[in-house]
């Protein structure tokens, strides 16, 4: 399995980029990394995979300057890192995108081009006309069209990434770490981005990517690093390393690979449980759309195609223009979501960090944010609105077990937590209240694998109790568990798909592309079809 | 897929050799693409934003005029502009230290104990001084190093220690203001040196000194805020804070500094103060950071940090100036003016934030 070393560029004399050896970090009684290794050549991009914890992070930080590693050593071209204090020193070395953004959002974009360095003229004052040509100039440079006058605030996420690697690389560094770029963006942004990092490559710039998305990692690197548990597994050419090895490498196990979800169907005479007939609104128009009691109908689309307007509106976030929706026989209060709550519907939102939880409170008060009234010890203390904490208890550790949330107890905080127990937390929210609708907006962004198994067999379980359920997504992942997908285009319904689809045939309909149904059956091993495959 | 051919051919010109400098040598700069979506108008509107309270003052200045015949004479408009002197800086002060994204409650009392505290080490022991008898000049020097240094203790608190703002500089507040009560035993400060009051009472071309201090003032803080680095540092750091670490910035130093300047100033405006009353009470700043916030806001300065003129922030005292003279020339019996006042700023703020259409956060 080890294949140490990187065979694919023997010959070449010239040092690595970035050569580290036996790095080893430990924080207290805690193991970040344990003698890890990663070696990245000019010309090669790299994926580091590995699930939450398995010292990705760790190691970029080591990577990037930000910490000093225990023990083992970093070398730029051959030669010793600089000291930890000399920024400017690791600027022209390596950079990293983060997930977080890290520009000024209320400057201009040319301005956050030139923080702290922005080009002076006469008694030191700003030359603002120089600093917006260059800005201009660096942009067009890397052919980066985004307009340097914008307020960062404003750019779509793909274009902000943009701005930042434009700004990296005008320290003079040529090697990009990209820290899970692809999980704010939809599958046409990641492809946009793709095509962006490619093109990047071609004139000199090498990337060390990091990312949840195995499929990914075979379209955008040519080298891959897998890290486990704080240690180095493997470092391979991804052409060499089928998709099979790469998630045991990864997993540590040989994750079953669940392609055929073999289920029975929902009987046709179930009953329908959510009855939603010509719903209008923002960003979708006169959208029919029914759940059966127990039936995950999964709601695909690009970013602007508005179902997460659609979902969000079913639960309570805003109010569409015309049309029904009923829950069990009982019209859904519109705009309202403690009457939304109330009437039973659960609801995982699409940003954890922003409308998920709320990081300072334990896992316990998160789980149980939603279900306050129904935790009081009396009717009279629910009446004066006291609740017991016994009762709360209860139910938190219910669900943390339930939800297998690793944790250390329900009184850990929540901003304590790996983004796949965050999101269970999450997960456990909705479900607190014994939902008879659960509606779920990208549950498993951003969480490593094993927790999304774990999220969707929940979903699963929903299913088998009779919960009707709508899944929200950009994962073919989660979709595949669907009895059935329907596909918004700019706001409409424009196809449906039972369970058995191929991905190609969805990916299609999301795309607004109308394929020819009798097309060769070519496997699709993932979400992406790439655009230059048309 | 490893080696998927490039399609956007746009690049491959673009050789590693030239990248040395991108500054220096523009690689097609004569041949630009149309990059992107340009929007001009967008520049314009923000710009145009930065203007909105500007069509208020002159609605209120010509609502003056109809009401009262006195409100549009020069004598009426320089005493309120000599009557917003040091409320204008004051408002600078915090202006600065709310574009960092933190607080100074304790301003209003760094704009009575400083000016009192130099009062007190002139004046001699009979009329309540310390009896050190200082020249007047190193007492006005005094004044500054005091609001220095007031500046520089809350600033090490917020900074170093990472205590809350908002609370440890309302301690302050109250610390300060306690202070001076207990210096002068409640009474007021009389018979100061004529220099006290030279900002107040002396003019240039008819308007008083303190005026146009005021104006030097936010000038140049104007222009630092717009055209130095140190000025773009508070934006940075008000903004995101870590980006600016990133982009090499001391944040700590710069908010220290911040800190020290707003003490300095709110000094300054302590002695415009003091100047225009001719004596030190002592609740001299009294209840003032109130005004001095919603000047602030009204001017589109972000409580959050980050956003903000200069600009915006002396149209929003010359706002509540002018209100303020409005009222006194009406008329207004003094029981009701406070009321009054403070629904006038309240239903501001609406206003501002509708036509500005940004939310006062």
């Amino acid at each position: 399995m080890s294949t140490p070393g990187i065979p694919m560029t023997e010959r070449q004399p010239t040092p690595p980029l970035v050569e580290a050896v036996g790095i080893t970090k430990r924080y207290g009684p805690t193991t970040a990394l344990l003698n890890g290794q990663l070696t990245v050549r000019q010309g090669e991009s790299h994926a580091l995979v590995g699930r939450n914890g398995a010292g990705k992070s760790t190691l970029v930080q080591i990577l990037t300057g930000l910490q000093a590693p225990d023990s083992g050593t970093v070398r730029f071209d051959g030669a010793p890192a600089p000291a930890l204090t000399d920024r400017d020193a690791w600027r022209a070395k390596v950079a990293c995108v983060y997930q977080k953004p890290t520009v000024v959002p209320q400057l201009t974009v040319a301005e956050n081009l030139f923080v702290n360095r922005q080009p002076t003229g006469r008694a030191g004052l700003i030359d603002w006309r120089r600093l917006r040509r260059e800005a201009a100039e660096l942009l067009d440079h890397w052919d980066v069209r985004v307009d340097p006058d914008a307020r960062t605030a404003e750019l779509k996420v793909e274009d902000r990434q943009m701005v930042e690697i434009a700004r990296a690389l005008s320290f003079g560094t040529r090697l990009i770490v990209l820290d899970e770029p692809t999980a704010q963006l939809d599958n046409r942004e990641i492809e946009r981005l793709f095509t962006r990092m490619r093109a990047l490559q071609e004139s000199g710039v090498t990337f060390l990517f990091i990312s949840h998305h195995l499929q990914e990692v075979y379209e955008v690197c040519q080298i891959v690093t897998v890290l486990r548990d704080a240690r180095w597994i493997t470092t391979a050419p991804v052409a060499t390393l089928p998709r099979e090895a790469l998630v045991e490498a990864m997993a540590g196990e040989s994750a079953a690979h669940r392609e055929d979800t073999a289920r029975t169907p929902v009987p046709a005479d179930a009953p329908v449980l959510l009855d939603v007939r010509a719903l209008t609104g923002e960003a979708y128009e006169d959208v029919d759309l029914g759940v059966r009691e127990g039936e995950v109908v999964g709601l695909a689309g690009s970013s602007g195609s508005g179902k997460i307007q659609l979902a969000e509106t079913l639960a309570g976030l805003h109010r569409p223009r015309s049309g029904t929706a009923r829950l069990a026989g009982t019209a859904l209060p519109f705009g309202d979501v403690t009457a939304t709550l109330r009437a039973g519907v659960g609801w995982v939102p699409r940003d954890r960090h922003d409308q998920g939880f709320v990081p300072a409170m334990t896992i316990g008060d998160n789980a149980t944010l939603s279900v306050l009234d129904r935790l009081a010890g009396t009717p009279l203390a629910r009446r004066l609105g006291f609740l017991s904490t016994e009762r709360r208890r209860a139910l938190a550790a219910d669900l943390v077990d339930r939800l297998d949330i690793h944790a250390e107890g329900t009184h850990q905080p929540v901003s304590d937590l790996s983004g796949g127990n965050a999101q269970k937390v999450v997960m456990a929210r909705a479900l607190a209240s014994d939902p008879r609708l659960l509606v779920l907006v990208n549950p498993t962004a951003g969480v490593d694998v094993k927790s999304k198994e774990s999220l969707l067999a929940r979903v699963d379980t929903a299913r088998d109790d009779g919960t009707a359920v709508l899944v929200v997504s950009d994962e073919l992942d989660d979709l595949r568990r669907c009895d059935r997908v329907l596909v918004l285009f700019h706001g409409r319904v424009v196809a449906e798909h039972p369970a058995g689809w191929h991905d190609h045939e969805l990916i299609a309909a999301i795309e607004g592309v109308a394929r020819d149904r009798h097309a060769p059956d070519r496997h699709v091993p993932d979400r992406h079809v790439s655009d230059q495959d048309r | 897929m490893t080696d998927t051919p490039l399609t956007d051919t746009s690049l491959t010109d673009t050789s590693l050799t030239k990248t040395a400098d991108i500054a220096k040598t523009p690689p097609h700069a004569s041949a630009r693409p149309a990059a992107g979506a340009r929007s001009p108008r967008g520049v314009l509107w923000r710009r145009a934003r930065e203007l909105a309270l500007v069509p208020a003052l002159l609605l209120l200045l010509l609502l003056g005029a109809l009401v009262n015949d006195a409100f549009l004479t020069e004598r009426n408009l320089i005493s309120v502009l000599g009557a917003s002197a040091a409320l204008a800086m004051v408002v600078l002060a915090e202006s600065l230290v709310l574009i960092t994204g933190k607080f100074d409650l304790s301003l209003e009392s760094v704009v009575g104990i400083a000016p009192a505290f130099g009062a007190l080490l002139v004046l001699p022991v009979a009329q309540a001084g310390f009896g050190t008898e200082w020249p007047a000049a190193l007492a006005l020097l005094a004044i500054l190093a005091t609001g220095a240094a007031l500046g520089a203790f809350n600033g090490v608190l917020v900074v170093k220690f990472k205590l809350n703002a908002f609370i440890v500089t309302l301690a302050m507040l109250i610390v300060l203001r306690g202070l001076l009560v207990g210096a002068t035993e409640g009474k007021t400060l009389f018979g100061l040196p004529e220099s006290f009051y030279t900002l107040a009472t002396s003019t240039f071309i008819g308007i008083p000194m303190s005026v146009w201090v005021a104006a030097g003032a936010f000038g140049a803080a104007g222009l630092t805020l717009k055209y130095h680095r140190w000025g773009r540092a508070l934006y940075a750091i008000g903004g995101n804070a870590e980006a600016a670490r990133a982009a090499g910035i001391r944040v700590e130093r710069v908010m220290l500094g911040v800190f020290v300047v707003a003490g300095v100033l709110a000094a300054l405006g302590g002695l415009m103060q003091t100047g225009y009353v001719g004596a030190i009470n002592a609740n001299q700043g009294q209840n003032m950071i109130f005004t001095v916030f919603a000047a602030a806001v009204i001017g589109g300065i972000s409580l959050d940090g980050g956003k903000g003129t200069m600009f915006g922030a002396l149209t929003g005292v010359l706002l509540l100036g002018v209100v303020q003279n409005l009222l006194t020339l009406a008329q207004v019996p003094s029981f009701w003016i406070q009321a009054i006042y403070g629904g006038i700023i309240l239903v501001a703020l609406m206003i501002a934030r509708v036509t500005t259409g940004r939310a006062q956060d």
